[in-house]
């Protein structure tokens, strides 16, 4: 872990209450797909965690997703705004896991590190498959970005708006080596319960501290009690008692 | 300068004291600066069984602070003894404050007995003050006899110095504290956090799932230290003064309201730095303040 301040150097909204921010500062030790930073957030007291989305050289990006007073703020923050962040947090995926044919699932704001993971396993030599799977067609984002490194990729939106129909637990099958998953609770779960090779999830949970301090964030595991934000957040299947 | 306390006999080099429940077995903040430069640390609350704590969300935003209702998650006395202490003793070398708590009154002398057998072991911080669990914790501590009942008992059981930690969440802490220094208690502690709700308007449900949590951070800061001058007033046994403590000022102004030692707890949890920082800030502080040893300054406030 590390604490340094960074600037924020660039902000887009890839979709409505989403936003992508680059952050300009010393990213030693912060990159990893799963892997996450607390951000210190103007005039509230606990910093908020979000998963790493990409770092390039000095430039780390997160996704925020509109959730409460606090990401609010950080919606409304002007480019040049300086957060504190602390880095380097999180077990983050095992890349040497996902195979050669990889299935990456994302859900919602959970497509966002996905993209990152993609990326990574691309470098690697993997050819990973992904379905990213929102509400409405309003949401869906990094299409485009997704289509570059992955050889296939497949949309769902809840109400059919755009790409097929339903839950991206539909993708699941035999074809690929392994699942990487990010989203929403019951999604990951889903996943699971069904998925017929090994997965590994990013979970989310509402913590305090963020480097396993205060057990705000725990869960129950097949191993005992464990903390989301040091044991995790990435656990594998089997695992999580959900 | 000299920044020693003493604390019921064990000198300290600082009277910064990390909170339980804040810092874990030190093993966290251990992997971010030395920890021996604290005056020691509490560790995580202990039970005699082990204790997932209660259900999530346990964690929620408050005005300068936050409110957890974490419920004495812990592997139990035995595990602590045999997993958590040996760990802890690589990277802390200076006598640690075990927290104690139980459900009833033979929990916490058994408890308190197996951790008192421990060399790692300098003080036994009885925790009468949970607002999370229910059937013990607070239960025990916002009557003053069953405070002094508790006291009394784990006094009888132990060698080391008791330290009783008070809950904020009564009519009148200062009958609590008399009543636990009658009963045998070698220094209090407080204060353990104010029990506190918030409430998610989109969801128009409590944010925790336990409803309630305790409140602790800056917010908290003034009240902690009204009723550590309150209960300085009252007693002649040491206070470990906490409660939203997040700079030297903070420490310096506790031990003028009449404690000897500080906690620091909410403020490890905002900024993993926050203990080292006041510990390293201390010395310019008391030059400000024209304080030379930081052990005149107990009370304090209360001259004149």
């Amino acid at each position: 872990m590390k604490k340094g301040i960074f600037t924020l150097a660039e902000a887009r909204f890839a979709a409505p209450n989403l936003r992508l921010m680059r952050l300009r500062g010393d990213t030693e030790g912060a990159a990893g797909p799963g892997r996450f930073v607390e951000a210190s957030v103007p005039g509230f007291f606990l910093r908020r965690p979000f998963s790493v989305c990409g770092v390039e050289g000095d430039t780390l990006t997160v996704v925020v997703k509109l959730a409460g007073r606090g990401t609010e703020r950080l919606l409304a923050l002007p480019e040049g705004a300086q957060l504190e962040l602390l880095t380097g947090l999180g077990n983050g995926f095992d890349l040497a896991r996902a195979g050669e044919r990889p299935l990456l699932l994302g859900g919602g704001s959970g497509v966002a590190p996905m993209l990152y993971l993609a990326r990574e396993l691309a470098k690697l030599g993997a050819k990973p498959s992904a379905a990213i799977g929102f509400g409405t067609a309003a949401e869906v984002c990094f299409e485009r970005e997704f289509r570059e490194v992955c050889p296939e990729l497949r949309i769902f939106t809840m109400d059919g708006s755009r790409g097929e129909r339903g839950l991206v637990t539909q993708a699941l099958g035999e074809g690929c080596s392994a699942v990487c998953a990010c989203g929403p609770l019951p999604m990951l779960r889903a996943i699971d319960e069904q998925s017929p090779v090994p997965a590994q999830f990013s979970l989310e949970a509402r913590m305090g501290c963020g480097f396993g301090a205060c057990m705000g964030c725990t869960i129950e595991t097949a191993n005992g009690p464990r903390r989301v934000c040091k044991d995790g957040p990435v656990f594998s299947s089997g695992e999580v008692r959900w | 300068m000299n920044t020693t306390v003493k604390l019921c006999g064990i000198e300290l080099a600082n009277p910064v004291i990390p909170a339980s429940g804040t810092f874990g077995y030190g093993a966290e903040f251990a992997a971010l600066y030395d920890i021996n430069c604290l005056g020691t640390f509490s560790f995580k609350g202990t039970t005699r069984s082990p204790r997932f704590g209660n259900p999530g969300p346990r964690i929620a935003e408050a005005p300068a602070g936050l409110l957890n209702s974490v419920g004495l998650q812990n592997p139990g006395v035995d595990a602590v003894i045999a997993e958590e202490l040996p760990r802890l003793r690589e990277v802390f070398h200076k006598p640690v404050m075990a927290n104690v708590c139980g459900f009833s009154v033979d929990e916490y002398v058994e408890v308190a007995a197996k951790l008192d057998a421990c060399p790692e072991v300098g003080w036994l911080e009885i925790n009468i003050s949970c607002p999370n669990v229910h059937g013990g914790g607070m239960g025990f501590g916002t009557c003053a006899e069953s405070a002094a009942e508790v006291t009394r008992e784990v006094k009888a059981a132990v060698h080391k110095p008791v330290i009783v930690k008070l809950t904020p969440n009564v009519t009148d802490i200062v009958s609590i504290a008399r009543s636990c220094e009658n009963a045998g208690a070698d220094g209090l502690s407080l204060i353990n956090t104010m029990l506190a709700m918030r409430i998610d308007p989109a969801t128009r449900r409590p944010v925790l799932k336990n409803l309630t949590g305790g409140l602790s951070g800056p917010a908290v800061f003034p009240v902690a230290l009204r009723m550590v001058w309150q209960v300085y007033e009252a007693v002649g046994i040491p206070i470990i003064g906490m409660g939203g403590v997040s700079s030297a000022e903070d420490v310096i102004e506790m031990l003028l309201a009449g404690a000897t030692a500080v906690g620091v707890g909410a403020a490890n949890l905002r900024e993993p730095y926050a203990a080292r920082d006041i510990v390293e800030a201390l010395p310019r502080a008391m030059a400000k303040y024209g304080i030379d040893n930081l052990q005149d300054i107990t009370g304090g406030a209360h001259n004149g």
